[in-house]
């Protein structure tokens, strides 16, 4: 139903315009506290997301009525665990796009699933001399397992570079698409910079040249719609936390063709059909990368996510939030000597900056005791600060909850570190 | 300013942020070390030179933050011309106030101004931002090798 990358038409201005956030932002417990006495504005959602009440009810529902092991006992609880466990995953297929429940692997997180990938697909595909294409603008979750990689078997980590705007330069990348390159692993949308890069595309020349992809879409479904099968990847890989849902719970999704062949990640129980001392038989997948308890109230978490980004209409959040951002990159440009980090033309959700003789971690402190909460740092990038020459940035990254009131007191609060500080 | 931020970003620091104290690299050294924190990429080069158990010079490169940059240069005017058993004993009282513990400093101008950072221990997030220099004086102070880290 949906296309999520730069080939996405506009949504209508009418949507932007009916949605309320001061309604949805009452669903969230955490946003109505007071911090240094103040009321919190939460802009670091690139991070972390609030938890909605229906996704903490289902959670403490899970644990207070249906907990139990799942795909073991007869007994009813572990019917029902189990039944809520299959639920989240099918609703998990739903939320993607994905052909098929059976592609969806529960994991910790988007950096386990990179693993995993790394590990079992990469393991068995990728040998001396091959290479493995990434971005400049990667999260290291999504560099450090290649590189491990590579260590391992003797591959090439290759890098397509970005431009000044942060994004990635697609006749470079081109070049370096080779028919040794085995693997491409990008991101979908940046948590540094806020690219969206153009996956359906950049997925189809890797593809074409033999190499599978993997996209990385932490930063992209709290988002915006995805579609699996439009961006036509091999892997799909997110984190229910930053989209919602609890800590401690991640997806893998992978083509099934490609799962059917890939060996087990770890090996333990529930990834096993039979056990004898002299041989195994693995699972078919997902159970097959599932080795031991899995984190079922994780998964029901998730689930519950999910129906609340349905309930809210995730193409009236992006056509939302894709206002809210053109609003705040205004005001915060024109706030003097800041300068925006990431400039692409299509961006979603993260405001990148750094304020002219103010190191970032200052300006963290003093927003912080006006009750903002925005990252500093280098956000799990070295490589982009590197790319841009600076040693860390502010980051305000929004969610369906903030309103243009939460990006006026950030402009505010950003004159008064000014006079703090300047 | 708002009251307690200025308990932190007194003017001391400040100054001595915008204007660092014997920031350049010291060609004699006989002690060096680098110090780098892993959270924020703040990064800094620490120069001593001992002669007969003294701290004749000390200068740094790199910084960042106010705090970790105000944090660097007052400790070059502090410990230089102390003795290396003085230098230890003012580290220990550095990091005695940094986590919250009460301490006075003699009546000597370049320790007073270590109270500057009294308010530091406020903020725990920002504590690794004033220790930075201070654990890379000690890691080149007692010559180990190789980077120090905050984490």
């Amino acid at each position: 139903m949906t296309r999520t990358t730069a080939t996405q038409p506009a949504p209508p201005p009418t949507a932007a315009a009916a949605f309320d956030p001061y309604r949805w932002r009452a669903d969230f417990p955490a946003l109505a506290q007071e911090i240094h006495g103040r009321p919190l504005v939460y802009l670091d959602n690139a991070a972390t997301t609030h938890k909605p009440r229906p996704v903490i009810d289902a959670v403490q529902r899970y644990y207070e009525r249906d907990n139990a092991n799942v795909h073991r006992g007869v007994h009813t609880l572990s019917v029902r665990a189990t039944e809520r466990y299959e639920g989240a995953r099918a609703a998990v297929r739903r939320f993607i796009n994905a052909p098929d429940s059976r592609e969806v692997v529960f994991v910790r997180g988007a950096t386990e699933a990179i693993n995993l990938v790394a590990q079992s697909y990469g393991r068995t595909h990728v040998g001396s001399g091959d290479e493995i294409l990434i971005t400049g603008m990667e999260h290291h979750s999504n560099i450090v397992p290649w590189q491990m990689l590579c260590e391992q078997t003797g591959a090439v980590l290759r890098v397509a570079p970005l431009n000044d705007d942060g994004e990635v330069l697609l006749d470079e990348y081109e070049r370096l698409l080779t028919s040794r390159t085995r693997i491409v692993a990008l991101t979908h949308v940046s948590n540094a910079l806020g690219t969206v890069n153009p996956v359906i595309e950049m997925a189809r020349l890797a593809r074409h040249a033999g190499a599978a992809v993997l996209v990385d879409g932490a930063q992209a479904v709290p988002h915006q719609p995805v579609d699996v099968r439009a961006l036509g990847c091999d892997f799909y890989v997110f984190s229910a936390h930053k989209t919602f849902g609890p800590m401690g719970t991640g997806v893998l999704w992978g083509r099934a063709e490609l799962l059917d062949r890939m060996s087990p990640y770890q090996g333990g129980g529930e990834m096993i059909r039979s056990v004898t001392f002299e041989k195994t038989v693995y699972a078919e997948p997902p159970a097959r990368f599932e080795a031991g308890t899995p984190n079922v109230a994780g998964a029901v978490g998730l689930g519950a996510a999910i129906d609340y980004l349905d309930h809210v209409g995730r193409c009236a959040i992006a056509a939302y939030e894709r206002e809210l951002l053109a609003y705040a990159t205004e005001r915060v440009q024109a706030v003097p000597g800041v300068r925006l980090i990431g400039t692409a033309r299509e961006k979603a959700s993260i405001l990148s900056f750094v304020m002219e003789g103010i190191h970032a971690h200052d300006v963290g402190t003093v927003l912080d005791q006006m009750g903002i909460a925005i990252r500093s740092g280098h956000h799990c990038a070295q490589p982009v600060m590197q790319r841009f020459g600076v040693p860390a940035t502010c980051r305000a990254s929004l969610a369906l909850y903030n309103t243009r009131e939460d990006i006026d007191t950030l402009v505010y609060a950003l004159a008064r570190t000014r006079e703090v500080l300047g | 300013m708002m009251p307690e931020l200025a308990d932190l970003y007194q003017e001391l620091l400040l100054d001595h942020y915008r204007r660092p104290r014997n920031r350049r690299r010291l060609d004699d050294a006989n002690h060096t070390a680098e110090g780098h924190n892993p959270l924020c990429g703040d990064h800094v080069h620490i120069y001593l030179k001992v002669e007969e158990d003294v701290v004749t010079d000390v200068t740094f490169e790199g910084g960042g933050c106010a705090i970790s940059t105000a944090s660097a240069s007052v400790m070059t005017e502090t410990l230089r011309g102390k003795t290396l058993a003085e230098a230890k004993t003012i580290f220990k009282q550095v990091h005695a106030m940094l986590t919250g513990q009460s301490v006075e400093f003699r009546e000597d101008p370049h320790l007073r101004k270590l109270e500057v950072f009294s308010g530091v221990c406020r903020y725990p997030a920002r504590v690794k931002c004033a220790t930075l220099a201070w654990h890379t004086f000690e890691a080149a102070l007692d010559e180990k090798r190789g980077t120090v880290t905050t984490e």
